[in-house]
């Protein structure tokens, strides 16, 4: 029998947090490796597309600062997945000047290894004229313009490239974007545990202790590897991991929860078992990594135009009980006075009616006795947003709507100013499968940090 | 008739990337679970008509005995984060199951 493989997950994503006492239980637990995936498309385009972390710096510091201390003295390795939220070159420089920081200041020595994960746009162009790339399920197909257009493109890698990186020594692997069990599994794997147990436990550990119950994920959790099952347990006395707290997750963000494809395979759960254990664990079996052509899923962001917001309410019962006619009239009156050739798109959000749900929302009939609006302009220019922003909350403040006994104004304004600026927009432009050689991308660079001569 | 909270504790939604919505409901135990399976109520009709979409919305209803939780995949109708959208990360999306009762 192999002896067991412990893995510390400490946070759900790098800078969300963890007690110090969770994380000082999982380490005196001797684990064999302390992994964290630090991002998700979750927040949405804008900070692939800006280069720009959706996490905060100080709290990826103050993670990180645990797990390279600690690892660092003891020898276990540090494997950071998705580093500065979504992988792309600027995030994972981001994330590597932290790390120099804390090794300068906590006068660490170590051997990283980084790998940058952003695809080249003439080899993404190459693979889609050599019909090499499909969209996933509801995406459009892609386009030679998108591919130009969207300022950073990364691929989600798999374990190979931390698998390649680990086996040259690197006591601290530094990868962009990856597949979120990756950071996880490719140290067991590379010792010879089973690829299915091994991606499937890292994909229940990404989320740290969110999988145990109560979840959270600002808390540590440890899962441990064995010839042919995984167990999860919890490192803090608040949870412990059920049966079904640990089958629930498996549910989360996925489309189906009895495949779940990844680079170069899919993980077959229609096999699985969860047992729990007395003392608070949840034993996994049958979990099974089934190989397929090599494809990983890229992903990037494209400008649309520059953002300007108002936000406002009212409390008018008459306003509110015409608010959809008033809406049409100011939009009207506006587009009038901008003529021809009106550059932007304005949205009105309008919270306590459908703002949240949009045409979801089946209550279209229900009535709030105040109305929260936000009025968003999207336009080729930020001068041009500003303006059609603040042409569209003149009128909407001073419109004269039918019945109207308030006549001094139509708005509350929270803020002054009233309008903000919110800077570039982007959207999705690639969420696609691109058949790859695996081996041929994703190198890895080491680098020995703290050592003379380097920063 | 039983109403939505008395057979589930968890009625939640969420992206699945940014082109996917996915309603996951998990029910109370095990009987919930397969009494809910079992009485087809719980069907692409039922829930098109709760968020008001053509049933060729609803793509996938699959059931997860594991979790006693079954799930639901639709579209966005807005890609996440693109102009316009109201719920970038998909989590407000799942108050119409609130609302559905079953004959079980």
């Amino acid at each position: 029998m192999k002896p067991e493989f412990k893995i510390l997950s400490p946070t759900a994503i790098l800078g969300y947090g963890f007690p110090e006492e969770s994380f000082r239980r999982g380490m005196a637990e001797k684990p064999d490796l302390i992994a964290v995936d630090g991002g998700s498309t979750d927040p949405g385009p804008y900070y692939l597309g800006a280069g720009k972390s959706f996490t905060d710096r100080a709290g990826v510091k103050r993670d990180l600062r645990y797990m390279l201390t600690a690892g660092v003295e003891t020898g276990i390795p540090v494997v950071i997945g998705t580093a500065g939220g979504s992988g792309a070159a600027p995030h994972l420089e981001w994330c590597r000047e932290i790390v120099l920081e804390i090794a300068r200041e906590e006068g660490l020595r170590f051997r990283m290894a980084v790998i940058p994960t952003d695809v080249d746009r003439a080899i993404v162009h190459e693979a889609l004229d050599g019909g090499r790339i499909e969209p996933l399920d509801l995406v459009p197909p892609l386009t030679h313009e998108a591919i130009d257009a969207s300022p950073h493109i990364v691929a989600q890698i798999g374990v190979e490239p931390f698998m390649r990186a680990l086996e040259a020594g690197a006591q601290v692997v530094l990868a962009g974007r990856a597949y979120d069990p990756a950071c996880f599994a490719a140290l067991p794997i590379l010792r010879g545990y089973d690829a299915g147990l091994a991606l499937h436990c890292g994909k229940i550990l990404e989320c740290a202790a969110i999988a145990a119950s109560p979840g959270s994920g600002s808390d540590c959790a440890l899962g441990i590897l064995r010839e042919d099952s995984f167990v999860l347990k919890a490192l803090s006395d608040e949870r412990k991991f059920t049966a079904e707290s640990a089958a629930a997750h498996t549910l989360y963000e996925k489309s189906d929860p009895y495949f779940l494809p990844g680079p170069g395979g899919t993980l077959d759960l229609t096999g699985c078992e969860f047992i729990e254990h007395p003392d608070g664990t949840v034993e996994v079996r049958g979990s099974k990594h089934v190989d397929r052509p090599y494809q990983v899923k890229l992903e990037g962001a494209r400008p649309v135009g520059y953002r300007t917001l108002a936000i406002a309410g009212t409390r008018d019962p008459i306003m509110i009980g015409s608010i959809d006619s008033i809406i049409e009239a100011v939009q009207a009156r506006v587009a009038k006075i901008l003529g021809e050739g009106n550059p932007a798109r304005v949205f009105f959000h309008l919270h306590g009616k459908n703002g949240v749900m949009v045409h979801l929302e089946p209550a279209k009939d229900a009535r709030a006795h105040e109305l929260g609006i936000v009025i968003e302009v999207v336009a080729d220019t930020q001068e041009q947003a500003d303006t059609v922003c603040s042409l569209t909350r003149s009128t909407l403040l001073h419109y004269g709507y039918p019945g109207r006994v308030a006549t001094a104004g139509n708005l509350a304004f929270p803020f002054s100013p009233s309008d903000v600026r919110a800077g570039t927009v982007y959207e999705f432009s690639l969420y696609h499968l691109m058949t790859v050689d695996e081996a041929k991308l994703f190198p890895f660079r080491m680098e020995s940090i703290g050592q003379e001569g380097m920063q | 008739m039983k109403k939505m909270l008395e057979i589930a504790r968890v009625v939640r939604s969420k992206n699945s990337g940014p082109f996917e919505l996915v309603l996951d409901v998990m029910l109370k135990n095990r009987e919930c679970f397969e009494a809910l399976s079992e009485s087809g109520q719980f069907s692409p009709q039922r829930i098109a008509a709760a968020y008001g979409v053509p049933v060729s919305d609803i793509r996938r209803i699959v059931w997860f005995q594991p979790a006693n939780a079954v799930k639901v995949v639709m579209p966005r109708h807005i890609v996440s984060g693109a102009p316009g959208d109201s719920d970038v990360y998909g989590a407000q999306q799942h108050a119409p199951l609130l609302d559905l009762e079953f004959d079980l």
